[in-house]
């Protein structure tokens, strides 16, 4: 039998595929998300609210320190860059994750999964709503910590790209396998989503040198991106030093990390189909 | 994107299933299921729960992988290559909604996007107009009405003016007055489209109205398969809705 089917005109169509069709869907996606956004001042709020408590308390100890030890008096904005630093992680992994989240409470995974938008497409639409949510986040929240602290994280320089791009990467792949878990497993796996990132922050040192973990435990912290970025902060603090290299290991490693984390979020998705959780997802 | 025109009655069958199976484990929601259908008709997938139309569906869709068997939808392998039809088919749904934050321009603007409709303003005024959803643009979906959000759904359907439209129970939770409505929408939109459209129903008398075949399932397997009239008139019955009781309660279709 031919099962080849001709188009039947119908509306005027665009074309499905190539980069415009790509770009022209992950925009309508991104625009879904900025319109959940703008829609609850609350929710914005929200974004901001953690980072800047975090960041004030952290200040303020930093503050009464560099007062009592001479340590803490060199290192001004290590705790602060610190904060800020892990904030851009975490903050970056649950925009990613939360707006995935999204599509699970409003029960429209099954509009999306059903539309053209393609997984890849899917993905990049996540990225770009966590840099926005980032944005959103993070903004404030660096310019409350230069008026309070004197702490200008623009003062890193091109340094503070790097950490910025490393970071942002790391919380992609994160973001990645728990969006991955919550497609397999359903709303039951929500917990994944939030708590992913921090089964990391005792291993990437953000508040102290990598000397201070146990011998074994150094190889697993290397082999986490983040890991760099928080001791080349202290490097940069404590000694005025930027370690290219490192930071160009970082970002391979990131490279290693997003592409196993792309497979499983795929396979993830291929166990969906197969078990049919597209269709029953829920707890 | 423009092809050429061609009758209902001459071009190939938009969906062609062949004995399809879906096994969950130890469970077979769809055992050995094979049907094809004709370009611009209305059928109906009915059974009672746990009888495998949803998993039918889905398969329809490419949401679920078949253990075996094929499906092709508009010409194109569900499993391997659903991108060459999703454009070309949408779906609604009451237990699939779309997202409640967002007002209904909104949302209507950001599926126009996904499914790529060229001149999506035009589109959304049109389809707005046809079902009388202008005046509620601004709202935000999770404000609206049952009745209404059924229509804005409808409306989410029919943005790409789909080839092929699937309904899972396009009338529930309706008022009697907005549900004929509903149906003579979607009766004028699959004449003047000549759209296929499959529709899962507990509505007995919407199947009735609207479908010119019916496709029982029961555990996983066909049971029936015919026009509405030929099913009631086997089984010798009054009403499609007797029909339906007889063959989810096991009971047997009258000798001819």
């Amino acid at each position: 039998m031919d099962l080849r089917h001709p188009v039947r005109p119908g509306p005027r169509m665009l074309p499905q595929t190539g980069p415009m069709a790509s770009s022209r869907r992950i925009y309508g996606l991104v625009k879904r998300y900025w319109y959940t956004i703008r829609s609850s001042w609350p929710r914005t709020a929200e974004l901001i609210y953690w980072p800047m408590l975090q960041m004030l308390m952290w200040g303020f100890l930093q503050a009464h320190l560099a007062k009592t030890t001479s340590l803490a008096g060199q290192a001004a904005g290590l705790f602060i860059g610190g904060v800020l630093l892990w904030d851009i992680l975490v903050r970056s992994q649950l925009g990613f994750s939360v707006a995935f989240l999204e599509e699970i409470w409003s029960r429209n995974l099954g509009h999306l999964m059903m539309s053209p938008l393609r997984p890849h497409e899917l993905i990049l639409a996540l990225m770009a709503v966590s840099l926005i949510k980032l944005s959103v986040a993070m903004v404030p929240v660096a310019l409350m910590a230069h008026a309070f602290f004197g702490f200008n994280v623009l003062s890193l320089g091109f340094a503070f790209a790097a950490f910025f791009a490393n970071l942002v990467l790391t919380s992609w792949s994160l973001g990645l396998v728990s969006t991955g878990a919550v497609l397999r497993w359903g709303l039951g796996a929500e917990s994944f989503a939030w708590l992913i990132v921090f089964l990391l922050l005792p291993v990437v040192c953000v508040y102290y040198p990598l000397s201070t973990l146990p011998g074994w435990l150094q190889p697993i912290a290397l082999a986490l991106p983040p890991t760099y970025v928080f001791e080349g902060l202290r490097a940069l603090v404590l000694k005025g030093q930027f370690s290219a290299p490192d930071m160009l290991w970082a970002l391979a490693l990131n490279v290693a990390w997003i592409s196993l984390a792309y497979l499983a979020f795929r396979w993830f998705l291929n166990e969906a189909r197969r078990t049919g959780a597209l269709i029953q997802m829920g707890e | 994107m423009h092809g050429h025109e061609t009758s209902p009655a001459a071009a190939p069958p938009p969906i062609v299933v062949r004995a399809l199976r879906k096994d969950f484990g130890d469970v077979t929601a769809v055992d050995g299921v094979t049907f094809t259908l004709r370009a611009g008709s209305i059928t109906a997938l009915l059974g009672g729960n746990g009888a495998g139309k949803t998993t039918t569906i889905a398969m329809l869709m490419g949401l679920i992988v078949p253990t075996s068997g094929e499906v092709y939808v508009l010409g194109c392998d569900m499993a391997r290559d659903r991108y060459g039809a999703l454009h070309r088919m949408n779906f609604e749904s009451p237990y699939v909604d779309i997202p409640k934050r967002l007002t209904v321009a909104e949302n209507l603007e950001v599926f126009s996007r996904l499914y790529g409709v060229a001149d999506w303003r035009g589109r959304v005024a049109e389809v707005c107009e046809d079902l009388r959803i202008g005046e509620i643009l601004k709202r935000p979906y999770g404000q609206l009405s049952a009745g209404q959000r059924t229509r804005v759904s409808l409306a989410k359907a029919l943005l790409n003016e789909p080839e092929l439209l699937l309904l899972d129970e396009p009338t529930a939770s309706l008022d009697p007055d907005t549900a004929d409505w509903v149906r003579e929408k979607l009766e004028r939109y699959a004449s003047e489209r000549q759209a296929t459209i499959v529709l899962a129903s507990h509505n007995m008398a919407e199947v009735e109205r609207l479908s010119d075949r019916v496709i029982m399932l029961e555990r996983g397997r066909i049971v029936a398969d015919e026009t509405p009239k030929a099913l009631i008139e086997h089984f010798g019955r009054e009403t499609l809705e007797e029909v339906f009781l007889d063959i989810a309660r096991g009971g047997q279709r009258k000798e001819i």
